[in-house]
């Protein structure tokens, strides 16, 4: 079954034609990644699939749901992690939780999801305090609070040193081994590898490929290069000239 | 706990944990009478030119007007724009919650520090220069609580409409200061006629009228009422259609 559904998806910001023509649809219990270079389309993509930005054509389903029309309906059953957004500084852990809890009909146990991210020793402890890891995990926490069916992350890992970012990963499987398809955009070539089911490699606003990891880098056609990696593979992908 | 009960609880939280916002909003108009009353010469004695009344039991009820001014177009304006410049409300965009839940949690959190702060003032106008009970208390309340519907509602428009702290402090500025002057913070109790037909239809100034007027016995003029709820009325309702999270 699909849960996500994306046909003929196109969006313009004045001249600029951020996505041109983006057609795929993500599986129940997926991880599905979206990469490609800054500028090919990855974000305004999500954001199409959130609700946060209107598609000038084509359509965007998630649970058979318009995420324009039927906003308050889609952001019950859609966690997001966003690129960049903040707390207030003074607001303590456990108060972000509590509070983010108490925006969805039915909401996770907070107090597990504090444990899961491994932030219970930082429950006290006021946003404008942690570190960028612990900002990270929060940031994961509260896109998980709202029991979703579908979570949405958005440059999971930048910035994280590498321990973080493979406690991180396995966060992430555990949360799609309870059954939440996943969206992952990402620029790390080795967590698409390593995390993702399937990819999407997105090229000018256009669908480059789409196929497992170890599917792109079979069909890949990188000269010169003997075993190429996932992201000699992309960047076969996304530079080739048009 | 429903969402906009959080809410409320959390920002008035959050409101506790910064003094600045706890100095301006709570202390500062009980602080400015007593400086007023200890430091004006005269402002405690009955004046001639008032009829034997002293100058602070006028000056009062502008007070309390100055107060609502400053808690909703200052504190609750900044509140607002500094979480849309943080991320703080894009952050909370991507959930379920209404604008309206965050607009009136925002509005709660800071009448309530307005009320404990007015109460505070006349507390120590009180104790310190025995000012007396208002007249009409329940007239003072209703005008008072009015006023800060219709100024709260005011702050809200402008806070949902401008895209940075930059603009609204601009536009915070333009309606601010004239408010004030048509409150009668800098006039007094006596103001020129010709501005004080004007002032009866800004909120502030109608709800300094309302407060002075019920302040001595009288009620509120149905115009003043009219004026504050009309205000609240229509910038409540343009804040929540117009609100934008980015």
């Amino acid at each position: 079954m699909a849960v996500i559904e994306i046909a003929n998806l196109m969006k313009r910001y004045g001249e600029l034609t951020a996505v041109a023509d983006v057609s795929f649809s993500v599986e129940d219990g997926e991880i599905f990644g979206i990469v490609g270079p800054n500028g090919a389309g990855k974000t305004t993509t999500v954001e199409c699939v959130e609700g946060m930005r209107a598609p000038d054509s084509g359509t965007v389903r998630v649970l058979g749901l318009d995420p324009r029309r039927e906003r308050a309906a889609v952001r019950r059953y859609l966690g997001i992690q966003l690129q960049s957004s903040e707390l207030p500084a003074r607001l303590k852990v456990w108060e972000a939780l509590d509070l983010y809890s108490s925006f969805y009909p039915e909401p996770a146990d907070w107090k597990r999801v504090m444990a899961e991210v491994g932030l219970e020793d930082k429950r006290n402890t006021a946003f404008g305090k942690l570190s960028g890891g612990q900002k990270q995990r929060l940031s994961i926490a509260l896109a998980l609070v709202g029991n979703p069916r579908v979570a949405v992350f958005d440059e999971l890992t930048t910035g994280l040193d590498p321990q973080s970012r493979r406690d991180t990963w396995a966060l992430i499987r555990s949360i799609r081994d309870r059954g939440v398809t996943i969206i992952l955009v990402s620029h790390f070539m080795d967590e698409a590898e390593r995390l993702c089911d399937r990819l999407a490699v997105l090229r000018a606003g256009r669908l480059a490929a789409l196929d497992t990891p170890a599917g792109i880098v079979a069909n890949a056609s990188v000269p010169g290069v003997d075993r190429p990696t996932l992201e000699d593979a992309v960047l076969a992908l996304t530079n080739d000239p048009r | 706990m429903t969402a906009i009960a959080k809410l409320s609880a959390t920002e008035s939280k959050l409101f506790l944990r910064e003094p600045i916002g706890v100095f301006f909003g709570v202390l500062f108009p009980a602080a400015l009478i007593l400086v007023l009353g200890s430091a004006i010469p005269g402002f405690t004695d009955p004046s001639k030119d008032l009829d034997g009344a002293r100058p602070i039991d006028g000056y009062l009820p502008i007070m309390l007007a100055l107060a609502i001014a400053t808690v909703t177009m200052v504190t609750l304006v900044s509140a607002l724009t500094g979480y849309r410049e943080k991320g703080v409300l894009r952050r909370m965009a991507t959930t379920p919650v209404s604008p309206s839940a965050l607009l009136t949690a925002q509005f709660v959190v800071n009448a309530g520090a307005l009320f404990a702060g007015s109460g505070l003032a006349y507390a120590a106008a009180a104790i310190a220069f025995h000012v007396q009970v208002p007249a009409n208390v329940a007239g003072v309340l209703l005008a008072f609580l009015l006023g800060t519907g219709a100024m709260g509602a005011v702050a809200l428009f402008v806070a949902a409409i401008s895209p940075n702290t930059r603009v609204q402090a601009g536009i915070a500025a333009i309606v601010y200061y004239p408010m004030m002057f048509f409150a009668g913070v800098w006039t007094g109790p006596v103001m020129p006629h010709a501005v004080r037909r004007i002032a009866d239809y800004t909120p502030l100034g109608a709800a300094s009228q309302a407060l002075q007027d019920a302040w001595v016995g009288d009620w509120p003029r149905p115009v003043h009422l009219a004026v504050m709820v009309a205000t609240a009325a229509l910038f409540g309702t343009a804040a929540a259609k117009l609100f934008r999270w980015e």
